[in-house]
């Protein structure tokens, strides 16, 4: 999941892969498109970015990532880092600091939540591989937001506008100003 | 000292049993109302104060409130000390879901004066009046006698994960809240709706005043005040996020004798949360 190694397999695919044929297809070839990587110039991905600051006391941040509708209903969590490593949970505890998360899923939700929670990571860029994730999301206009939130630091939210299915390339991008550097969204048509 | 130790007790009792006609005010705050994890805890401020929310006046005993658990149960306070001006206590949230902290009393209460013109009060501090008491302890044909119906409730819901319902169902007793919106899901720039019941039925004409921290920093108040509408229906939204104090109080004529009034009165803590 670094930014060199794009992953072309879903995370977590059984909620979420399609059902139709050629999707089903798509995804047989997937291993060969991996061999060959003549198949999809890039994979669909979520590129964040977190900023290098200079503070006295660093944590690193939760982040949340989720697709959400025009209204701002979730409807795909993407991911969520949060302190994995305390014991009995209690990393779990600073989870509503990412409030608009928290409040859109995280409240409902149970954790950990398979194939989208996990540690948190350091300055740099990240990437998740989106391939096959919004396979069942409705056609329609949505959003995909990012939020970050520090301990001893602040909260940032940033958002890019997708419309699904993607009919041509998306190449969206959002800048940040404290807690996020960038989000960058890259997805491509179904072949 | 004896008679001026008598009157703070009748003051506090004053304040404990009607806030309505108090410039005190009374609250339990909460350090937080929305939080995550497994379990968590959440510490609480009550108090009668002149300030929203600084205490400077009386600590409210914590002893006096129930705590109930998202699924009913009852829950125990936990550190709970009495400060000079506050009490202070812990709730461990163990369940998922909305827990409920709160106080509700009803009592027949009486003011009269007496031959000398001193005024009384009864049936005194922390009690609760009935209507067999009230015959034998308030003289019927005293001066002024001013017999009501009083009924007092106190309240704040804090959550543990995802807000439920559970915890806001009516008893129909006094004055209450029926939470159109849950309280523990309080946003900025989205409309807060609340509708107030009096011993079951909807609460025309309810005069509610809400407040938000910080009160003493602000050269104004700065209170919203609104009336409930004949379904007893309010509805608030704020800009700001904070913690806000509401007080509700209704009063008709509709009482059983010996009392011509019933009077009561609803407070609620809860927090508006940004986006």
């Amino acid at each position: 999941m670094l930014k060199d190694t794009p992953c072309f397999l879903p995370l977590y695919g059984k909620k979420s892969r399609s059902n139709t044929l050629l999707s089903k297809l798509y995804r047989l070839a997937l291993p060969l498109g991996m061999l060959s990587t003549a198949m999809t110039a890039q994979a669909d991905e979520l590129e964040i970015t977190l900023p290098t600051l200079n503070v006295a006391e660093y944590h690193a941040p939760y982040v949340a990532a989720w697709l959400a509708d025009e209204r701002g209903k979730r409807v795909v969590d993407i991911a969520v880092w949060y302190d994995t490593d305390m014991a009995n949970n209690e990393g779990e505890k600073w989870l509503k600091d990412l409030r608009m998360w928290w409040r859109r899923s995280g409240r409902s939700a149970s954790m950990p939540i398979d194939g989208v929670s996990g540690a948190t990571r350091r300055p740099g860029t990240s990437t998740i591989a989106l391939d096959g994730r919004f396979d069942d999301v409705a056609a329609g206009d949505y959003f995909i937001w990012v939020e970050a939130a520090r301990e001893l630091g602040g909260r940032e939210t940033l958002k890019v506008p997708v419309s699904l299915p993607v009919k041509q390339t998306v190449n969206a991008s959002a800048e940040g100003q404290h807690e996020l550097s960038s989000i960058t969204l890259h997805m491509e048509p179904a072949q | 000292m004896k008679k001026s130790l008598l009157i703070g007790a009748t003051a506090l009792a004053l304040t404990l049993a009607s806030p309505f006609s108090q410039a005190h005010r009374v609250w339990i705050k909460p350090s937080t109302t929305s939080v995550s994890g497994d379990s968590e805890w959440i510490t609480f401020d009550v108090a009668v104060a002149n300030g929203i929310f600084h205490p400077d006046h009386f600590a409210y005993p914590a002893e006096r409130l129930s705590v109930v658990s998202p699924s009913g149960n009852p829950v125990d306070i936990q550190n709970q000390q009495k400060l000079r001006y506050r009490s202070v206590f812990d709730v461990e949230l163990t369940e998922s879901g909305t827990y409920k902290v709160f106080n509700a009393s009803q009592s027949l209460v009486a003011f009269w004066k007496d031959e000398d013109g001193e005024r009384h009060f009864w049936p005194g501090r922390g009690k609760t009046g009935t209507v067999e008491e009230f015959y034998q302890a308030v003289p019927q044909d005293a001066d002024d006698l001013n017999v009501m119906e009083t009924a007092n409730r106190l309240e704040t819901y804090v959550t543990l994960g995802a807000p439920t319902a559970d915890n806001n169902k009516l008893t129909g007793k006094g004055l209450e809240l029926k939470a159109l919106t849950h309280p523990n899901d309080a946003y900025t720039g989205e409309p807060i709706d609340f509708q107030f019941f009096m011993s079951g039925d909807k609460a025309q004409g309810t005069k509610v005043i809400v407040v938000k921290d910080g009160e003493k920093y602000r050269d104004t108040a700065g209170g919203v005040e609104v009336t409930a509408d004949k379904e007893g229906k309010i509805s608030l939204q704020f800009d700001e996020p904070g913690m806000y104090w509401l007080e509700a109080e209704y009063e008709d004529d509709k009482a059983k004798a010996p009392a011509k009034k019933r009077r009561a009165s609803y407070v609620l803590v809860f927090e508006v949360l940004p986006l």
